[in-house]
């Protein structure tokens, strides 16, 4: 078996990208029109590659499922985006960046990308400024920061709790400027269904038009996915209802690698759960964790009101555990607390599934006025949904599934090992290893989209050999088949129980299984439990309703389907990967004060999975992982 | 709780539509509106009969996806409030709703309560954005904005371009949606050398698709759901006064 090649140039680490830039090849100007990209996806990273690459002189499509690209789920972001701008003065630079970056994902991402990420983090701020995203501002006019999870120093910017709309809308209106313009064709309301291959390369996709039913077969010189992460496979998440594997799934079914599917991030302070037709969780951001205090009741049982148990009954237990980070530890770290707090039975709240997140002190020091400034609509959001008011009332959190580092695996290119198809944002697995630090996604997706992407993609048209193929190519008319045959099938059965419910069935399975903790019996029983509910599903599901229509019941089968075929590689993965590193924690492997145990000897690498037949098992390649600059330690947030 | 749903039922944009009644009992405070509808389309599905399609995704109120109108009122009743934030226990026991789609001549009707907002992504297309090329930006410090001016700017630019302003508008006037674009913009200085061609390509297109004239009546700003203010409207104007009396006029924007 040969490793995974990254592409990763050679030469110090500090000067990597911009030799490589200088070394990539190029396509004139007048060239450039007659390459066809489609770009799957519309959120920051989707949009933002859609809009620069059209500027560049690219012809574009954009797909996206949503009735407008402003919409993609990027938009729900709250809390920032970190740039290594130094503005604070307070000894921030791309080296901190790049080395809290690598540490918080548990020495398990790429380097070189980590790397290249805190390098273009500044110029991101300085596009999105031009764009006329407005970001919060000190009354001298400069740009203000506020502090994230994970980190020391003061680096996050942001507008409001909406950075996430704000840039996203920062990158649809230059989309929109370039549709305008006539060199971006949007496809809204429509979902990719299969990545065509042609040659050996990525040449174009199938996509339902989810309004007539209509299945278009859409040839191109190379494929973008930008299409998000999968953290709906466990049902219930923070993302938004729509949000799925389809895209990236039918890719890996077609040749391109997945990447630590397992790596999957159950972000710390979410609303817990309610009742039994919850439809989705609710983030509240993680910037709350500056002025928030996180506590439970010092004895179980305890079940006074919280306003009225004193300082002496409380136990505030990240600032005792992490005196050196407090309620700012990452996410990781923070969740898997709150986990095991609640297990122990000194979880509040229905069920003891949650932990107090408490505004009384920051009320204190920084009056009404002050907390409404920073978090109000986060607060309001609160209320709305829960009918108490945090500025009266500690908020309940539960960690909730929230976004996922595995992927479509890149090389340094962002280029999957499926030539032609690129891979974009939360879609790719690159640069957040095994977790993920707050306000980093927006950095990540804005970066590739902008900055890297549109370099790397030209490089590829430069050298690829591409002869132009036509939407009744054999291979578009037999992946068009195959899809149809697919939806056929959905719609066949009409048995007992809905989409709705299968997706809770195996939604229910993950969590338990591969969520928060991990064991090798537990995942090998939900391997099975996986098969077996799959093959309920083909028998027993009712999906109703016709291909050639609005079909909202059809869309969400074909989304539920994929994701029970990627939960199982998702417990495989989480299997084979016999450690625990960030997310990733194993009941096997934790140190004497329960944290993650990493094994840098057998596992410091990157595990992709290559398919090899629906019923063969996949292979799982390697790609190590070299660390130049630093060395992996064992994270310490005490 | 029981809930009476009287819902828009229309199998196409061409068909006819109508209400259709339905009960549910199996609804709790804590839902939201859009949970009911969740349930109900559970209960439709076990009957095999054709589930209620309705837009909606984040489901946080930040997507701009869903909307409808409850009892007459885009997104429901509650200020502030999109339905996917509505929650039942604002609503009495027994209570009876009426749930259509957006009403606008530029929105038809999709299916149900789905309807094409397409207009408003063409409306922005139109002018809506600041031309600034990827790798052009100076250092971002360099360009200072007053605190209030931001705070002027991200205002109007908390706009989900829902559509709930054009559905409340008696006259399906999209003023609202263009006005916080431009305010959002305008209240910037890297969005001053655009901002008479802006709001006079923006107007134009927003005229040419079919939506209505604006005559103040402020409907708008009472069903927003980021509270977008009228202010915004008058600001617009003025703005567009200037546009058409500027010495020359962009071409590619008129």
């Amino acid at each position: 078996m040969t490793p995974l090649d990254a592409h990763v140039p050679s030469g110090p680490l500090e000067s990597k990208w911009t030799r490589h830039r200088a070394e990539l090849r190029l396509v004139a100007p007048a060239n450039k029109r007659k390459f066809h990209v489609a770009v799957i996806g519309s959120g920051l990273a989707g949009a933002a590659a859609a809009a620069s690459l059209a500027e560049l002189g690219y012809t574009v499509s954009c797909f996206c499922f949503q009735d407008s690209p402003r919409r993609a789920h990027s938009v729900a972001a709250q809390g920032g985006i970190n740039a290594a701008k130094n503005y604070q003065n307070d000894g921030d630079s791309v080296f901190r960046l790049f080395h809290d970056t690598l540490k918080g994902g548990d020495f398990r991402a790429r380097e070189a990308n980590v790397y290249r990420l805190a390098e273009l983090s500044g110029n991101i701020i300085d596009q999105c400024v031009a764009q006329g995203v407005p970001f919060a501002r000190e009354y001298g006019g400069q740009l203000a920061n506020r502090s994230f999870g994970g980190v020391q120093v003061s680096r996050t910017f942001y507008a409001r709790g909406q950075t996430g709309q704000q840039l996203l809308l920062g990158a649809y209106q230059a989309l929109a400027r370039q549709t305008a313009a006539g060199r971006v064709r949007l496809y809204p309301r429509h979902e990719m269904l299969d990545v065509v291959v042609v040659g050996g390369a990525a040449r174009g996709v199938i996509a339902r038009d989810l309004v007539s039913g209509d299945l278009i077969a859409h040839p191109a010189d190379a494929v973008v996915l930008a299409t998000g992460g999968y953290s709906n496979v466990y049902h219930l998440s923070t993302n938004a209802k729509g949000c799925n594997v389809t895209a990236i799934w039918r890719a890996y079914r077609r040749g391109a690698a997945f990447a630590n599917p397992c790596f999957t991030q159950i972000h710390p302070t979410c609303i817990p759960p309610g009742g039994h037709h919850q439809a989705k969780l609710t983030l509240m951001s993680e910037s709350l964790r500056n002025d928030g205090r996180i506590w439970v009741p010092a004895t179980a049982g305890d079940q006074r009101a919280p306003g009225e148990i004193p300082e002496s009954d409380r136990d505030y237990y990240l600032e005792r555990l992490y005196p050196s980070f407090g309620n700012l530890v990452p996410r990781d770290l923070a969740s898997r607390r709150a986990k095991a707090i609640c297990d122990s039975g000194l979880g509040v709240g229905p069920g003891g599934q949650g932990v107090y997140l408490d505004f009384r002190d920051a009320l204190e020091r920084l009056g009404r006025q002050g907390i409404a400034e920073r978090y109000g609509n986060l607060f309001d959001m609160y209320e709305r949904i829960t009918g108490e008011t945090p500025y009266a009332v500690p908020m309940r959190i539960y960690p909730a599934p929230h976004y996922t580092m595995g992927g479509l695996w890149v090389d340094y290119n962002l280029e999957s090992t499926l030539p032609g198809l690129f891979v974009i944002g939360e879609a790719n697995f690159s640069d957040h290893g095994a977790n993920r630090l707050g306000a980093s996604a927006l950095m990540q997706g804005l970066a590739d989209g902008y900055f890297i992407l549109p370099y790397t993609i030209g490089h590829y048209f430069a050298q690829a050999s591409l002869p132009r193929v036509a939407a009744d190519h054999d291979a578009f008319r037999g992946a068009r088949g195959e899809a149809l045959e697919w939806l056929k099938r959905l719609l066949a059965k009409s048995g007992r129980r809905t989409v709705e419910q299968f997706h809770q069935a195996l939604g229910r399975l993950l969590w338990d299984a591969c969520g928060m903790s991990r064991s090798a019996a537990g995942l090998g029983a939900a391997l099975d439990a996986i098969r077996a509910l799959r093959t309920e599903f083909w028998e027993d599901v009712y999906v109703g309703g016709d291909a050639a229509d609005l079909n909202q019941a059809l869309e969400h089968a074909g989304r539920v389907a994929d994701f029970f075929e990627f939960g199982e590689l998702m417990c495989r993965d989480a299997l084979e990967r016999d450690e625990s590193c960030g997310c990733h924690f194993r009941e096997e492997h934790q140190t004497p004060d329960g944290e993650a145990a990493r094994d840098d000897e057998r596992f410091a690498h990157v595990a992709a999975w290559q398919f090899t037949g629906s019923d063969a098992s996949p292979e799982r390649l390697r790609e190590p992982l070299e660390f130049s600059t630093v060395r992996p330690s064992t994270r310490s947030y005490r | 709780m029981r809930v009476v749903l009287h819902v828009w039922r229309q199998p196409a944009r061409s068909a006819h539509g109508r209400f259709v009644r339905y009960e549910t009992d199996d609804v709790t405070p804590d839902m939201s509106f859009l949970e009911v509808l969740d349930v109900l389309n559970e209960a439709l599905r076990a009957r095999r009969e054709e589930p209620i399609a309705f837009d909606h995704d984040c489901r946080e109120g930040i997507c701009g996806a869903c909307g409808m109108v409850i009892n007459g009122r885009p997104h429901g009743p509650r200020r502030a409030t999109t339905a996917c934030q509505l929650h039942m226990r604002h609503f009495r026991a027994d209570t009876e709703l009426w749930v259509e789609p957006w009403r606008a001549r530029a929105f038809p009707v999709i299916k149900d309560l789905v309807v094409d907002r397409g207009p408003l992504d063409r409306v922005i297309e139109a002018g809506g954005f600041i031309s600034a090329r990827a790798g052009s930006a100076p250092e971002a410090n360099t360009t200072l904005i007053g605190k209030a001016a931001a705070d002027r700017a991200m205002d109007a630019a908390q706009c989900i371009g829902c559509g709930a302003c054009v559905a409340a508008c008696p006259n399906g006037s999209a003023m609202l949606f263009v006005a916080a674009k431009a305010a959002h913009l305008a209240a910037l200085p890297q969005g001053e050398p655009e901002r008479a061609d802006r709001v006079a390509a923006m107007t134009t297109r927003m005229d040419a698709l079919g939506f209505g004239p604006c005559s103040n009546h402020g409907e708008c700003t009472a069903a927003c759901p980021k509270e977008i203010s009228l202010d915004t409207i008058a600001q617009l104007n003025r703005d567009y006064l200037t546009a058409l009396l500027r010495a020359e006029p962009r071409a590619d924007t008129l």
